[in-house]
């Protein structure tokens, strides 16, 4: 299995009026093909904009990608994605990186029709005809679990529930099976019952399109059925990297520890106490050069006070960034 | 854009029939309006009789104009004349009033109309192009052509301008609507305040759109930057924009009292003008309810056009 | 330990937590990047002060005719002298004066017109959100109406109706641009109503009095001045076109509108008699422009958020 995507100290900052944000702080790691990646972290940790800066997708003043390297598999070789011009950035996206973005109320045009906006990128990627396109579109939507696709190609976004226009971003996102689907929140803003199904059906088109994912959720619940990898992201830096079963099982970071004591267990009715953890985000706009979770670390020590900690593997396919298990290395 | 479905030609016949009843009403409000407008002061002989009219002469005029039977049934009678296309006669050419208003029609609408066009080639362009690059150095310029052309008083600008252009060097003629290169100058000074405005709406309005996460989509599904800029921001802004056209284009019909005075030209202002001067109110009063029913049918063609563009305006409630 | 470093989630300089200090900072620094807000600041500050201290800026009353001294050109003309640095109109009165006392009558029918079109149009627009359904439709339909016609020709009608006075002038125009207040005031009321903050605070039980002054008014505030500043330029156009046709203040009263009027008949012989009126009300629309669009930016979130 072979990395497609190489990420190496991503830095992005923000120049607001009043000062400047430190988005992402130097974030480095790797995807390898058909492999499913989790990003996990609060709001503000960084981990969407990290993923909109790989493809240029941020506005670009006030966003500023101070440094870092995204290398991305091609069949010459790798290419830094940050470094592209528009021409064959624009190839990329949607044609070998697909995005499927959180809010699927407002991330569709509103006045084209669902039609319209999927034969577009399959016309401009894949060289269709206008009727080839169409019949690609139907094909897709009925993939994606859209009944009466025929119905559905002409009608407008408000015509269509919130469930089901997530699905026609979905639909839109994977009609050229690009190699990467970097999928930002894309359940967060559905109830319970439909996330589920939007769940199953990426797990389906996932092993018939054999493609990487990058899945981006502050819901452990979620990233438990679906994650081979988890990153887990806290003011702006990857604090823990593992497998899922390792992370489950056996989570380093304090911060790591408190997200999944946080979350309710069927099983445990009473047993545990929910641990909350306490304190709030940090504010971005403060450099520091300590650990960005000391404030709210209940196993804080002094150490955590004098340096960044940087990421350590403790073993095979586990780092993590944090003083309390320096001693611990394994490389 | 596309009705293609029959679903969709019906909604669309619907919402049609509803503005046009809808415009009915509001035509019926504006004679309504019209109507007590002039009996705002009580008998409206006092308005249009010189002061040194003696009492029998007010009481024949007062007869002669049924100003003396009750107000509804003045007011039934009246609509019924207009109905009928009888707007009264005007005091000072004792002709129909309405004729005279018709025969003013074309020169204002040719004035408003290269006017609008003037300000929808100069503004919507400048303005797309300042919000797509904002903070540069055309962008800078374009909002400072916009805001002088609010800022300054137009009808006066046009007294400078014929001062200059026409007396003074001779360009243009100084009155009148005889030679085609006449319409220019009234034209162009009449059609900056809107420009201004269509201007910045355009402006805003790439901005705003620009930062929905629908174009961000667009972008990230890798199109040509050619068809997200028209396929996605324009059609959006044009949606926007074309309600304001209709309202600005109506504005420029009533604005047109002081340009065409200015520039004597020979369309409607130009008459309320001078039967302001005469105290003309019969006339006065057409001129007032038959523009006004002109932007009427133009915001119902305004609101044709937005359906068009927006299917969620044709669908809504 | 408690984190005391917070993210500020407001962008409304009317929130209640950040000091005054702070705010003051930042609408210094606000004014510092759309610096040229600053002459919008400057030109609207100057004219008030040349409205407010008339009788002592000028040498002459506006009024007093003086024949001898009749159409005067400007200084720096010849024939012209600084004792009268505008020239003279064709009664012999002093320019100068006259415009500086213009400046009290454009800006005082603009003020008190645009505060009473907005205290008629924030009333009812807020009444017809606030209670919705039928009174929504009773309130709105004659502001649609209204809105949808030709504005200047209704104002020459009525003005022409009701005849020259001061009164009548602020009477009408505060009359007449009410609807639009109305409307804006509606439509920021339905939307903040329909918000998730107001939401939680009604269901958390809050008076609707609570709700108004918490949450409604100070986000009225920024599109209310917005609208009051660009109608205060709109309206100073409209009284010049109306003195220009003459039906706005009676001719005693010496108003840009009235002077331009006046000065009409003499453009090719005397032509500073309408230039000085002119440049005078561009000035002016400039200056108030200009504020108006910083203070619409300002107070806008979404063109002032540029962090995410």
């Amino acid at each position: 299995m072979s990395t497609i995507l190489d990420v190496k100290d991503l830095v992005v900052k923000f120049d607001t009026i009043d000062g400047i944000v430190n988005a992402v702080n130097g974030i480095s790691f790797h995807l390898d093909e058909g492999e499913t990646l989790a990003i996990v972290g609060e709001s503000g940790s960084g981990k969407t904009v990290s993923m909109l800066s790989l493809l240029g997708l941020l506005p670009s003043p006030p966003a500023r990608i101070e440094q870092g390297k995204a290398l991305f598999k091609q069949k010459e070789g790798y290419i830094d994605l940050l470094k592209q011009n528009y021409h064959i950035l624009s190839d990329i996206r949607g044609g070998e990186i697909g995005f499927i973005f959180q809010d699927p109320v407002t991330s569709l045009n509103p006045i084209l029709t669902i039609g319209q906006q999927i034969t577009e990128t399959i016309i401009r990627h894949l060289g269709k005809s206008r009727n080839e396109a169409r019949f690609l579109a139907f094909e897709l939507l009925e993939k994606v679990g859209i009944a009466n696709p025929i119905v559905r190609f002409k009608q407008y976004p408000f015509q269509l529930s919130g469930g089901m226009r997530q699905r026609v971003m979905i639909a839109i996102a994977v009609a050229c099976n690009p190699k990467i689907v970097i999928a930002d929140e894309p359940t967060t803003a559905l109830d319970v019952t439909i996330q589920a199904q939007i769940i199953e059906l990426f797990k389906q088109l996932r092993e018939t399109l054999h493609m990487a994912t990058i899945w981006i959720s502050h819901d452990l619940g979620v990233v438990a059925t679906l994650a081979d990898r988890v990153l887990v992201m806290y003011g702006g830096r990857i604090v823990e990297s593992a497998k899922v079963e390792d992370l489950y099982e056996k989570p380093l970071h304090p911060y790591t520890i408190g997200l999944i004591g946080a979350v309710p267990g069927i099983n445990s009715r009473g047993s545990k106490k929910l641990i909350s953890i306490p304190g709030s985000p940090p504010d971005l706009m403060i450099p520091i050069n300590h650990c960005p979770f000391a404030w709210r670390c209940n196993e804080v020590e002094a150490k955590c006070w004098e340096n960044i900690p940087t990421l350590h593997q403790i073993e095979e396919d586990h780092e993590v960034a944090c003083f309390l298990h320096e001693s611990a290395k394994v490389y | 854009m596309k009705i293609k479905t029959n679903l969709d030609k019906f909604i669309m016949l619907k919402y049609l029939v509803t503005k046009l009843f809808q415009s009915i009403i509001l035509a019926l409000g504006v004679l309504l309006l019209a109507f007590l407008m002039i009996r705002m002061t009580g008998d409206p002989t006092s308005l249009m009789l010189s002061r040194n009219a003696s009492a029998e002469e007010r009481a024949a005029f007062r007869a002669s104009m049924g100003f003396d039977k009750p107000l509804s049934v003045q007011f039934i009678n009246w609509i019924r004349n207009v109905f009928r296309g009888d707007f009264g006669n005007s005091l000072h050419f004792k002709e129909s009033a309405l004729d005279l208003v018709v025969q003013r029609l074309p020169a204002t609408i040719k004035l408003a109309g290269i006017g609008l066009l003037m300000a929808v080639i100069i503004g919507i362009p400048l303005g797309f192009w300042g919000g797509l690059k904002s903070g540069s150095i055309p962008d800078t310029i374009g909002r400072l052509i916009a805001l002088m052309g609010q800022s300054i008083p137009n009808f006066w600008l046009g007294l400078i301008l014929i001062l200059i252009f026409a007396q003074r060097l001779g360009w243009f003629p100084v009155f009148g609507n005889d030679e085609p290169k006449a319409v220019i100058l009234p034209a162009f000074v009449l059609c900056l305040p809107v420009m201004g405005e269509l201007l910045r709406l355009t402006r805003s309005a790439v901005l705003e759109v620009h930062n929905e996460d629908f174009v961000r989509t667009a972008w990230s599904k890798g199109l040509y930057r050619r068809t997200i800029y028209i396929n996605h921001i324009l059609t959006n802004v044009f949606i926007t924009l074309i309600s304001v056209i209709g309202v600005e284009f109506g504005y420029m019909l009533g604005g047109s009292i002081y340009i065409e005075t200015v520039f004597s030209w020979p369309g409607m202002g130009q008459l309320i003008g001078q039967a302001l001067g005469w105290r003309d109110y019969p006339l006065i009063q057409t001129i007032v309810i038959f523009t006004s029913i002109v932007v009427i049918l133009l915001n119902l063609l305004t609101d044709i056009i937005y359906a068009l563009l927006d299917p969620r305006i044709r669908y809504a409630k | 330990m408690q984190n005391k470093y917070t993210i500020t989630t407001s962008d409304s300089l009317l929130d209640l937590q950040i000091s005054l200090w702070d705010k003051i900072k930042r609408i210094v620094r606000l004014l510092w990047r759309d610096r040229i807000a600053i002459f919008g600041l400057l030109i609207f500050m100057s004219v008030v002060f040349a409205a407010v201290f008339a009788p002592w800026l000028t040498p002459y009353q506006p009024l007093s005719q003086n024949l001898y001294a009749s159409k005067l050109p400007p200084a720096w003309i010849k024939g012209g002298s600084w004792d009268h640095p505008f020239g003279t109109d064709n009664l012999g009165r002093d320019m100068f004066s006259r415009i500086i006392y213009g400046a009290r009558v454009s800006l005082g029918v603009s003020f008190v017109g645009a505060l009473i079109a907005a205290t008629i149009g924030v009333f009812l627009g807020s009444l017809a959100a606030f209670i919705g359904g039928r009174v929504d439709e009773i309130i709105m339909a004659p502001i649609n109406l209204v809105l949808s016609l030709p504005y200047l020709l209704f104002v020459v009608f009525i003005a022409s109706v009701l005849g020259r006075s001061l009164i009548n002038v602020i009477l009408i125009f505060g009359v007449t641009n009410s609807p639009i207040f109305a409307r804006v005031t509606r439509g920021e009321v339905l939307r903040i109503r329909q918000s998730a903050y107001v939401e939680s605070a009604i269901s958390a039980g809050a008076g609707w009095l609570r709700i108004l002054i918490i949450h409604i008014l100070p986000n009225l505030v920024g599109p209310l001045v917005t609208l009051i500043s660009f109608q205060i330029s709109a309206m100073i156009f409209y009284e010049s076109g109306l003195g220009f046709i003459g039906l706005s203040v009676p001719p005693t009263i010496p108003s840009w509108g009235n002077m331009l009027a006046e000065g009409r008949r003499y453009l090719t012989s005397y032509p500073w008699l309408t230039t000085f009126p002119g440049l005078a009300i561009m000035y002016t629309s400039l200056g108030m422009n200009l504020l108006g669009d910083w203070i619409r930016d300002i107070s806008d979130p979404r063109i002032r958020r540029a962090r995410r």
